[in-house]
């Protein structure tokens, strides 16, 4: 992952008593302590998605907390890699974004694909999938997680999907554009529609 | 003395785990797992419902105060706008406390999706998924599919036609055949998967069923049109936000059951 590879790692680390945090939050005795850990560790606002706290895996099969992206300009999909109609569409979007970001502003964006597909899209085959439509730079990151947090982040991001049958998905086709505090700034719905507007937020957020 | 003890600690152990477990499965009813065809089946395809114990009652003011009390960090003024939207507990008076507007077994109302979801898991349960709840919502009060009975659609039609349901106290509609009371007639319910619903690509937006906005989009129809108030349901869930928070939206929960 580049150069927040190392940054990760630290990050981690200092994220273990949130983790905690998380896993007892449902116990008996939420602490104020504990609460108030949350709320000294972070300048995270309301509305940022970093407040959530699932765990994904990558597609070189690292486990990725959504927060430790923090600083970069997100722009994310969910798509499944079995996806025969709209989702090659929606890739190719993604593309010609990815294509538009100058070269000097393409370390401070990550193009995000996240997979509402979980039981199918393993990491290798995210990895594949990746190497397969020359996404394979450090520029790009596809996620996968449990299917409860699956459900969760396209709440966030208001994506409707359902299984419709067990190799394909009815899935609506948004991509979002987060800024460097993990707040949506942009989403444009549709396959093969003008990105001009999408690309100009992210130029204009992107250091 | 020590081995003693050792049995004591157990058998205390035991008696608190075995009542928390009591506690969990309490005012549930078993809900018998089938198949049905809901509204926006594939081609009139089958969903098989497995088995699960469902809450008989809705999340009451009084239940959600209690859980404000163990969990601070839902209350209104702590909740983060990322998972609550600025209706949440909008007609509550304070803080903490509904006031003396609300009926404290009246349904809560005004709460996320996040914080319904969060309610139910630090009950150890979950909420419905939408199959679940339509499931067991087919039901009247004598048999588990009344979706064919002119009365039972009736009835719910004129209930959404009803001002101010909310208002009533939890229990106060028909306890259906499994023994669920108020599915119908008081509040709406939030579901687990309500963002499965693909009626548009934004209900909220009015757009039509398009290709451009869905993989698989043609394979979404209405089976059962006949189902009015079914449509109802799915066009309102389809409209939602997972930050939503509504006057007349509120939740149960539901349980997996435990393989022995």
């Amino acid at each position: 992952m580049k150069h927040y590879k190392i940054e990760l790692m630290f990050r981690r680390i200092a994220l273990l008593p949130i983790l905690l945090l998380f896993l007892v939050s449902c116990g008996d005795h939420p602490t104020a302590e504990s609460v108030a850990v949350f709320e000294n560790d972070t300048a995270i606002s309301e509305l940022s998605i970093y407040n959530l706290p699932s765990v994904w895996t990558t597609q070189n099969n690292e486990e990725i907390e959504l927060k430790e992206l923090q600083g970069n300009v997100l722009v994310m999909v969910m798509i499944y890699t079995s996806c025969q109609a709209a989702c090659p569409r929606l890739v190719a979007d993604m593309r010609a974004i990815e294509a538009q970001i100058p070269k000097t502003k393409k370390d401070n964006v990550t193009l995000i694909l996240v997979s509402i597909d979980p039981l199918t899209d393993t990491p290798q085959r995210l990895k594949d999938f990746a190497i397969t439509n020359d996404m394979d730079s450090p520029s790009w990151l596809f996620l996968t997680g449990s299917e409860e947090d699956t459900r969760e982040f396209a709440a966030v991001l208001a994506v409707s999907y359902k299984k419709i049958s067990p190799m394909d998905f009815s899935h609506s086709n948004i991509i979002s554009v987060f800024n460097q505090k993990g707040e949506l700034v942009h989403q444009k719905e549709g396959l093969g529609v003008n990105n001009e507007e999408t690309v100009e937020k992210i130029i204009e957020l992107a250091h | 003395m020590n081995s003693f003890s050792k049995i004591i600690t157990v058998l205390v152990f035991g008696a608190v785990v075995s009542t928390h477990s009591l506690a969990q499965s309490e005012n549930m009813v078993l809900i018998k797992g089938g198949v049905y065809i809901p509204l926006y089946g594939v081609d009139s395809t089958a969903v098989t419902v497995d088995s699960f114990l469902m809450d008989v009652y809705p999340v009451s003011n009084n239940n959600y105060l209690t859980f404000l009390q163990k969990f601070p960090e839902w209350k209104r003024s702590k909740a983060k706008r990322l998972f609550a939207d600025g209706n949440y507990l909008i007609n509550w008076e304070g803080d903490g406390n509904m006031g003396s507007q609300l009926l404290p077994d009246a349904p809560i109302t005004n709460v996320s999706w996040f914080a319904a979801k969060k309610y139910c898991e630090c009950q150890g349960k979950r909420l419905p998924t939408v199959d679940e709840w339509e499931y067991a919502a087919m039901a009247d009060e004598n048999s588990p599919d009344a979706r064919k009975t002119p009365s039972y659609n009736q009835m719910i039609l004129d209930w959404y036609e009803a001002p101010r349901s909310f208002d009533k106290t939890i229990g106060s509609t028909f306890k259906n055949y499994w023994g669920v009371y108020d599915l119908h007639g008081l509040v709406w319910e939030w579901t687990q998967d309500f963002n499965s619903v693909l009626i548009s690509g934004e209900s909220r937006k009015d757009v039509d069923k398009d290709s451009n906005l869905f993989c698989g989009s043609a394979a979404v129809g209405a089976s059962d049109l006949m189902n009015y108030a079914a449509f109802m349901r799915y066009a309102f869930r389809g409209s939602l936000k997972a930050n939503y928070s509504v006057k007349n939206l509120g939740f149960r929960c539901v349980k997996d059951i435990q393989i022995e």
